[in-house]
């Protein structure tokens, strides 16, 4: 068990306690299992998903953060490491996956081209970042970003799963919608992003008339 | 100090062979300045492809493209022929006059490597290619508005057709694309349109061209065949291919694969950049081997500049891009065994080595996977000594020891044998049919390896055997690894005691290279198979046209043959054989 982490400070254990008692909060107890077990999606875009197996590997070893246990199926993973560039061909994949996704749920942009398009945000069949459609919680500059960089970012993450708190987290409230659910886009003469539907449909009736 | 290279090449190949002796009136030799080959006849297409064939032996398709001259008002393609007994290429293009419907005759009938660049050249330039079996988009998605790598089609972020724009350079004040674009975003919609009334036009194309039958058993019972989609999120696709199976019980009846989830565009943004500026986007195209990929790019350019290369810089090139072979196919081997069911422990022992070859890479470039490291007429930075003793260290004693290791632990596991050993991946007439190069071809027992059949930069000098097996089964597909590894290691042996000291560049550095008019078409043996650039200048600062053959793409062609009428289990380890990475895939 480890105490810092999960101990509230200024309790005073007896030494040779230490081991077997924690004095704590719900919230910082529930917070400590969450933060120790964040299991990602198995879920690779590009260049780099190989540094995502190489932190997995035994020189990085993500496991040492609980983060080793990677999901093939979206319905039992909490966190997608969306790692490589993002393609419109591909998004409808990347959307649904998320959906599928239980909550609490986090998006971690690996990359440059995740974050923003990266050196490929001219191409045409290229989504300028990941943060057009998904709410990202971290994200992760590189190209493609080191290992360490990598674990750097989660422990960002891991930081910002310590401050939630039992009463205030979205997926407990009670008759609200997933604010989180995201529409399917759709693969039309481009990408057509459901959500933008009418303001697409100005642009390209003006569009004729200039 | 530029004393100009042979162009032996260029000559060698108009004298190979003599199309245009051989069909008078049809081929024509090429007329264009510093552009080699023969120009044939659209007509006469076919009839002189099966002679290209039968009589003058060149029996693998190595490359197909196409290229837009728009001010000719022309479209071309280009056809790049090997012979798998070695020797120069032959090179062939064939016109069409530059109104919708284009159509060149498909020689899918005689290459059957064809089938897949057809696709690309038609999704991309929009060439109906006639006879062709199955000619649907390949990259982009069914409905995808016009042809984009025509030249007069132009992308949502356009700005200017030649890199650097002036937007940036020399001022730089430089606003948000999205703001400059009417949709906001990275997005191309045509007049009027209406995405309430947009009814996508699906995959009806994919499915109906996989058959589904129904078959009636004794006893009135009734088989249906199943379609069943692999990925394009899947642990065993090695990324985001997708594949369609049609499945009887476990039998794979047929297949189709589907890609184009990381098309990133690399041949349109090639085109807008400058030549120099290709460099580091080639490191994402194999994103294990961005060293090789270095290799090819530079030596393509280096052919169109008639440039020497520097002697030490020609070492470290070598020296560098067989470290990257040997930890390509250690990966290959750690995934393989992975796919095979065997979690992680075996590609552990993979990724440690990697991890010190990486750090050989950090050393020189300063990045484990993006390299970025070459440069025309050398490289960018000088290996230190003690990173040359780095290297050394590993191939004299670290790495022999543990390639034998990992061989020792694996080979003989009787899982393992039993999983791989006669299930036949490919016969050597399919594999050069269907214009497969690197280890699988050579496990099919064609010892065709470009760095002795057709020699590029110093591998010449060194002494080394073409690995080669005879039983084209996954086993040999799986050995064959091990066998170039030891290769590999024998060429850096030979090139870590002659590398000289002296300058890595002969040439200046400079971020605007001046290269003159031409075409080029430069090849490396890449881990993968062969990684050929074509590319063509006009003179100005970025290439007219800038296409990579992929081996991974080429390679999947013959996937289909590869798996039909085996089990479903084993498409998973026949895909891992292909070894492909979807970076240079759909690049």
């Amino acid at each position: 068990m480890e105490n810092e982490q999960l101990s509230l400070p200024n309790y005073n254990i007896p030494e040779d306690m230490t081991d077997v008692v924690a004095i704590t909060t719900l919230d910082r107890l529930y917070n400590w299992g969450r933060r120790s077990s964040v299991w990602p999606l198995m879920f690779g875009l590009a260049c780099c998903a190989i540094e995502m197996i190489a932190a997995q590997a035994a020189r990085y070893d993500m496991s040492r953060f609980g983060m080793e246990v990677m999901r093939p199926t979206p319905r039992q993973a909490d966190m997608m490491l969306v790692s490589g560039t993002v393609t419109k061909k591909m998004l409808p994949a990347i959307i649904r996956l998320y959906n599928q996704m239980p909550e609490p749920k986090y998006v971690v942009a690996m990359g440059a081209c995740a974050s923003g398009g990266g050196p490929f945000k001219e191409g045409y069949n290229v989504v300028a970042g990941i943060d057009k459609f998904l709410p990202v919680d971290v994200y992760i500059p590189g190209c493609p970003p080191t290992p360490q960089a990598l674990i750097a970012g989660l422990i960002k993450l891991q930081e910002k799963i310590d401050k939630d708190s039992l009463k205030k987290v979205r997926w407990y409230q009670k008759g609200k919608e997933d604010p989180n659910y995201v529409p399917m886009p759709v693969l039309g003469p481009d990408l057509i992003d459901m959500r933008r539907s009418e303001e697409f449909k100005k642009a390209a009736a003006v569009k004729e008339g200039a | 100090m530029a004393t100009p290279i042979e162009p032996t090449l260029r000559q060698a190949q108009g004298e190979a062979v003599d199309l245009a002796a051989r069909f008078p009136g049809k081929v024509t030799a090429e007329s264009r300045p510093s552009y080699s080959g023969f120009m044939v006849e659209k007509e006469a297409l076919l009839e002189v492809a099966t002679a290209v064939r039968d009589e003058f032996g060149y029996d693998l398709l190595a490359a197909l493209t196409a290229v837009d001259y728009i001010e000719q008002n022309k479209m071309e393609v280009v056809y790049h022929l090997h012979k798998t007994t070695g020797g120069a290429k032959l090179v062939f293009k064939t016109q069409a006059e530059r109104v919708d419907p284009i159509e060149i005759p498909s020689v899918t009938g005689i290459w059957a490597g064809a089938e897949y660049q057809e696709r690309e050249a038609y999704d991309l330039f929009g060439i109906r290619f006639t006879g062709h079996p199955d000619l649907r988009r390949i990259l982009m998605w069914e409905g995808f508005e016009g042809y984009p790598m025509r030249k007069d089609w132009k992308e949502a972020f356009y700005e200017e057709e030649i890199k650097p724009y002036k937007s940036r350079w020399p001022e730089g004040k430089h606003t948000y694309a999205e703001f400059k674009n009417p949709f906001r975003d990275n997005l191309k919609f045509p007049a009027n349109f209406n995405p309430d009334e947009y009814k996508p036009e699906g995959e009806k194309d994919l499915y109906s061209s996989l058959e589904r039958v129904t078959t009636h058993n004794e006893g009135g019972m009734k088989t249906d065949q199943v379609v069943v989609n692999l990925g394009p999120h899947h642990p065993s696709t090695h990324g985001v291919l997708r594949v369609a199976v049609t499945l009887e019980g476990e039998t794979v009846m047929g297949l189709k694969p589907v890609m184009g989830y990381l098309h990133r565009n690399h041949d349109k943004i090639g085109e807008r950049n400058t030549f120099l500026q290709n460099m580091p986007y080639t490191d994402r195209l194999d994103y294990f081997n961005s060293m090789s990929n270095n290799f090819g790019y530079a030596i393509t350019v280096e052919k169109l500049m008639n440039i020497p290369v520097a002697e030490r810089a020609e070492y470290i090139r070598v020296i560098m891009a067989e470290l990257s072979r040997i930890q390509n196919h250690l990966i290959f081997i750690g995934m393989l065994i992975n796919d095979l069911g065997s979690m992680y422990t075996p590609s552990l022992y993979a990724f440690e080595e990697r991890e010190l070859i990486l750090d050989i890479f950090e050393a020189v470039a300063g990045s484990r996977m993006m390299c970025n490291y070459f440069r025309f007429g050398g490289v960018v930075r000088d290996v230190q000594d003690d990173v040359m003793q780095k290297i050394k260290d590993l191939v004299f004693d670290r790495l022999p020891v543990k390639v034998d290791e990992i061989e020792r632990l694996l080979s003989e596991n009787e899982i393992l044998v039993g999983r791989l050993k006669g299930t036949k991946v490919l016969s050597a007439e399919d594999a050069i049919n269907y214009s497969v190069t690197g280890p699988v071809l050579r496990a099919s027992g064609v010892p065709y390896d470009l760095r002795r059949a057709d020699p590029y930069s110093i591998y010449d000098r060194f002494d080394f055997d073409v690995a080669v097996r005879h039983n084209g089964d996954m086993m040999d597909n799986y050995l064959i690894r091990f066998d170039e590894i030891r290769q590999s290691l024998r060429i850096l042996e030979q090139a870590l005691k002659q590398i000289p000291q002296g300058p890595i560049n002969s040439q200046k550095p400079n971020y605007q290279v001046k290269v003159p008019a031409g075409e080029a078409y430069g090849r490396i043996e890449a881990p993968k198979g062969e990684l050929g650039y074509y590319v063509i200048s006009n003179g100005k600062q970025n290439p007219y046209r800038y296409h990579v053959r992929p081996p991974s793409f080429v390679n999947l062609t013959a996937i289909e043959k590869m798996c039909t009428g085996k089990k479903i289990q084993d498409f998973v380890a026949l895909l891992a054989m292909l070894d492909i990475v979807m970076g240079e895939l759909d690049r």
